[in-house]
């Protein structure tokens, strides 16, 4: 059978964990630095290097990132939860157990919604739970020849564990799930969500079974995966190597499987089935953590606003289109620009252009994030502001943009220091109109005799002898009451 | 033998008041260690020693007091501390080969605030490896003599700051309690020893046991300097999420009457096969208090006897968890191999002794797929049961309970060798740390020259009420304790 | 309850105790002679009994997100068994499928 014949027969069940870094200043259980890229083992203290008689102390604001994750992903917070010793061996695992939440999590009964169907109807992904948990550290295998070599500055940095339920059915609906947890992340936040560093991590549980089967078939887990379009690739290839399996009368084996992103290929990891036996229990270093009704609500209420309810006020307060709002409210960081300059300008719609076009240009064009524009939103909304009341021309706007960019100057200081300012004094004007006229005499008698489409001729005489800077809205009108009075 | 002991009450008065200066009680202190420490009847109590830093410390509180420092409860104290507590100058092995030289690059709180008040540390107790037993017997640096008696065990798992306090080398010392390693040795060595409320004192820095059940404990040769220790070193700690802030008052007793109070005498400690010695002197310090004004009433304690049962499943399970962090990567012993696994192993079977060995094998059972449930999950909630007969007791209108600390006075070496008899010691013990209350083993007298112990366990955070008790029986039978 | 010699393997294996065969049958007598003394808990009516949960209940102290930490006192390169460059070193482990936390390390 070939891969669509495949497809055709069977469908995809997918279920996500993802693993997020919370984004505070030290880890979970002590406080060491969390700083990305630290000399080797110099993030550590006798908590994270496991010595004997070190004990965990667990960070409040890892608490409040986690609790804001598990509400913005719109889970029941419970008030009492127990954090879990889950018990292996690994060099880079120090005490020999990471602190987890095992059957009393901090959340669950969540859920995503990650676009719509073809027919319209909102595609809904159920999130199991959220639990927090401590990273372990880092193993470097091809440092030195004959050792694995250990990192620990990792080790014990607060993370959140998503789970979501096996609702997603094919791998663009993981992507999009995931491209949609990662805009909630960020607008919740909680974290960098950063997959080069390592803030943001898959492993994707998949299944294949005929179309029409309402049970599930095995699973097997697949990991290894560093971007989300690995995820999508991957989870493309392990579906059909199920498939396959399944059309041979086989069984799938429930497995770990790692992804090869460089041969696009998954590979069974080596541990044998059944050898890992966790042996969780309740840890005993950490009473519950018990949370208030009243304090969870104080951080719903301190929950930014999420994508979602982002996209209905921008429809509704800008009128924006919903491209326009697609684009603008991808990145957080860009909708909130956008809104800053549309606030300060107050039209919305012409903001969104500006922002759409000039800025994302600009940006692409350096490479850069916008948090690293010299040009402020408040800035961007004068020039707005001043092509509005006339005070630049569109053309000279740009350039007086361009040199905003490079300076971070105001618009009002650099067009008037370039000469860009409109001239909109009619004295002056007319010393412009009056050259313009005597230069084309005739073009302007046949405009006189009522050949309106010569007026771009003399309005473009003006500019040029104006040096761009006649405002061409007022010369029109002179010309034309002119041309009418004589 | 050099300058006789004296208490921490008086010793911390005369330093403080300048009649001596702490180095030389530290010096006293540093030569009846040697004393006790040579010849053939050595009793192998210490097993780090520091007389630079000992006396450096001493000097540096002779001159804050010289300087007009005056609150130093502890001032020029000499302390022993058991092995499994972190110190910075000594090593903290925990009787153990896996980490014989390790030296802890930080301090426990408790070490901490007992520098703070003017004590001075001299040296390390043995131990159990892991403080895991009941006579010291399995200590990597062999077993520590009972001073009473050089052929019988000192009690366990603290028998080296045990024996360190009866034979006079410190007035105080810290052990630390997981089943009744410090009661049990204070019972068999004739001396008081205290477990308080579990989240009493800071674990920060003692190498866990069993977390859950753990808590440093204190040795006195009187219940008023147990008391002075018990209050430096109490209270709550950031670093321990498990200490609690619950006030410390001042524990030591200033009266003995215990008119309108009631002890508790729970019939599950005095079974038929208690030893009729240990019963006898029971009854005498039980009448003790009445005298005092107390009121004894027979209680029932009914989940007892589940209480070792509990503990060796319980106890186990945390160790097997706790101990994982020796493999050899980060600190301690290694046993160098090509393939990690192998380095594991090796390390592990090599590091740890016979007892610690099985109880991590019976702690992952307990914990493993299929047996999770049967075991560790009910041996919790039967937990929760031994925990709920000390409340029903407690709420009934009775203060505190007296029992025996232990079953028999010290037993020879060698002379418990199936291990399960040898967990029945903490028998009358294990229920306390089971609970998380405070108790407290004081001399009550001794059979064929051997110490026996009797304990006084009260509600949890009640230290004031067991000392005030203890204290009371302590006057009350005078000479009698040592005969 | 009784356990096997297998599961005596089984568990030594999880624990990473290196236990030479010729020892496994004591080991395996003594564990069973153990958890015989356990089988009384089995007896105990649980039902509806809550497992003890931490000691306390009042639920758990919190921390600052700040530093600094509880700081060495010596290095952690003059006491860990190898270190080069600050990285811990322990036997190579060579292919990725090794660092899968599940793996037969
Ligand atoms: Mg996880
Ligand atoms: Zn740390």
């Amino acid at each position: 059978m070939t891969a669509p014949e495949l497809l055709e027969k069977y469908e995809m069940v997918v279920g996500l964990e993802v693993h997020v870094q919370l984004s505070t200043k030290t880890k979970a259980f002590c406080p060491c630095s969390t700083q990305f890229a630290a000399p080797p083992n110099s993030n550590t203290c006798p908590v994270c290097l496991a010595l004997p008689g070190a004990l965990p102390v667990l960070n409040e604001k890892a608490v409040q990132l986690a609790v804001r994750t598990a509400l913005a992903l719109g889970c029941k917070v419970h008030e009492v939860s127990v954090f879990a010793r889950k018990n292996y061996f690994y060099p880079d695992l120090p005490k020999g157990y990471q602190i987890s939440q095992f059957d009393r999590p901090l959340a669950t009964e969540g859920h995503l919604e990650i676009g719509s169907a073809p027919d319209g109807t909102p595609l809904r992904v159920g999130i199991t739970r959220v639990h927090m948990e401590e990273d372990a550290g880092k193993s470097i295998h091809d440092r030195f020849t004959a050792a694995t070599a250990i990192d620990l500055n990792r080790a014990g940095v607060p993370l959140v564990e998503i789970v979501s339920e096996p609702d997603m059915r094919s791998s663009a609906e993981a992507g999009a799930y995931l491209r949609t947890l990662k805009q909630v992340l960020e607008y919740a936040e909680v974290s960098d969500v950063n997959m080069e560093e390592g803030s943001l991590r898959v492993d994707a549980n998949v299944s294949a079974r005929l179309r029409g089967e309402t049970k599930l078939g095995t699973k097997t887990e697949v990991k290894n995966m560093n971007s989300f379009s690995g995820v999508e690739r991957a989870l493309e290839v392990e579906f059909l190597r199920q498939c396959e399996v399944l059309e041979r009368d086989e069984r799938v084996v429930q497995q770990t499987m790692l992804w090869d992103g460089v041969r696009r290929e998954v590979r069974p990891a080596r541990a044998k089935e059944g050898s890992h036996d966790y042996r969780y229990f309740p840890e005993p270093d950490l009473p519950p953590l018990v949370l208030t009704t009243e304090w969870i609500e104080t951080q719903r209420e301190a929950l930014p606003e999420l994508p979602a309810a982002r996209r209905e006020r921008f429809s509704e307060k800008y009128r924006l289109s919903d491209y326009d709002i697609d684009v603008l409210t991808s990145d957080r960081a860009l909708a909130n620009y956008f809104e800053e300059v549309a606030l300060a300008h107050g039209d919305g719609k012409t903001a969104a252009n500006w922002v759409m076009g000039e800025v994302r240009a600009a940006i692409n064009a350096r490479g850069v994030s916008i948090g690293s524009l010299r040009m402020r939103p408040a800035d961007l909304a004068r020039l707005l502001d001043m092509i509005r009341d006339s005070l630049v021309s569109n053309a000279a706007a740009k350039t007086v943009f361009a040199l905003m960019l490079e300076s971070g100057e105001q618009p009002e200081a650099i067009a008037k220091a370039e000469g860009l300012l409109q001239v909109s004094d009619d004295s002056q004007l007319a010393g412009w109109l009056d050259e313009a006229i005597a230069k084309h005499a005739s073009e302007w008698e046949r405009l006189r005799a009522g050949e309106r489409k010569l007026t771009g001729v003399l309005v473009g005489a003006v500019m040029k002898l104006s040096g761009g800077r006649a405002d061409p809205k007022r010369v029109n009108q002179m010309l034309s009451e002119r041309a009418s009075v004589s | 033998m050099s300058a006789k002991l004296e208490s921490a009450v008086s010793t911390a008065v005369r330093v403080l008041g300048g009649d001596v200066r702490a180095a030389e009680v530290t010096s006293a202190a540093l030569a009846r260690m040697d004393a006790v420490e040579s010849g053939d009847g050595a009793l192998n109590a210490i097993v780090w020693r520091d007389e630079d830093g000992a006396l450096q410390q001493a000097g540096a509180v002779d001159v804050s007091i010289a300087g007009g420092e005056d609150a130093l409860p502890l001032a020029g104290v000499p302390v022993v501390v058991k092995d499994n507590i972190a110190t910075l100058r000594m090593p903290t092995a925990c009787g153990s080969r896996i980490l014989e030289n390790y030296v802890s690059p930080f301090e426990a709180s408790v070490v901490r605030r007992l520098r703070a008040a003017g004590a001075v540390i001299v040296g390390k107790g043995n131990m159990d490896e892991f403080a895991m037993g009941s006579s010291t017997e399995h200590s990597a640096f062999g077993p520590t003599r009972n001073p009473v008696d050089i052929t019988r065990v000192p009690g366990g798992s603290s028998g080296g700051s045990a024996a360190a306090v009866a034979a006079g080398v410190v007035p105080i010392a810290l052990g630390s309690e997981t089943g009744g390693s410090v009661r049990q040795p204070a019972s068999f060595c004739g001396i008081v020893g205290v477990k308080p409320t579990y989240g009493r004192v800071s674990r920060f820095g003692l190498v866990a046991f069993a977390s859950s059940l753990d808590q440093v404990g204190v040795f006195g040769r009187n219940v008023q300097d147990a008391a002075l220790a018990l209050e430096v070193i109490a209270g709550a700690d950031s670093n321990d999420a498990t200490s609690s802030d619950v006030m410390v008052d001042s524990l030591r007793a200033s009266e003995d009457d215990l008119s309108g109070m009631v002890i508790g005498k729970p019939r599950e400690y005095f079974p038929e096969s208690l030893a009729p010695s240990v019963r006898e002197k029971c009854d005498r310090a039980l009448d003790a208090l009445r005298s005092r004004g107390a009121e004894i009433r027979d209680v029932s304690l009914p989940h007892t006897e589940l209480a070792v049962p509990v503990y060796y499943i319980v106890a186990p399970a945390e160790a097997s968890s706790n101990l994982a962090r020796f493999d050899g990567v980060r600190y301690g012993m290694r046993v160098s191999k090509p393939a990690l696994r192998d380095m594991y192993e090796a390390t592990r079977s090599q590091g740890f002794g016979p007892e610690v060995t099985r109880r991590i094998l019976l702690g992952t059972y307990v914990l493993s797929a299929g047996y999770y449930d049967a075991y560790y999950r009910r041996a919790q909630q039967v937990r929760a049961l031994i925990a709920q007969d000390f409340t029903d007791v407690f709420s009934g209108g009775v203060d505190a309970l007296f029992t025996p600390t232990t079953p028999s006075p010290a037993f020879a070496f060698g002379e418990r060798s199936d291990p399960y008899e040898m967990y029945l010691n903490d028998i009358f013990t294990a229920t306390a740390n089971l609970a998380g209350i405070p108790g407290i083993s004081v001399p009550i007298g001794r059979v064929n020259g051997l110490p026996v112990g009797g304990q006084i366990l009260a509600p949890h955070f009640e230290e004031t009420t067991m000392f005030k008790v203890a204290h009371a029986l302590e006057t009350a039978l005078g000479e009698e304790a040592v005969r | 309850m009784a356990v096997s010699k297998d599961e005596v393997m089984h568990v030594a294996g999880l624990a990473r105790l290196g236990v030479e065969a010729e020892r496994v049958p004591q080991l395996v007598a003594e564990l069973n002679s153990i958890l015989a003394h356990m089988d009384v808990l089995q007896r105990v009516n649980v039902e509806r009994v809550q497992a003890a949960e931490g000691v306390g209940g009042l639920g758990m102290p919190l921390r600052p997100d700040e530093g600094p930490a509880v700081a060495l006192d010596r290095p952690l390169s003059s006491f860990a068994p190898e270190i080069r460059d600050g990285l811990l070193l322990v036997p190579r482990l060579d292919t990725h499928g090794d660092s899968d936390p599940e793996g037969e390390a």
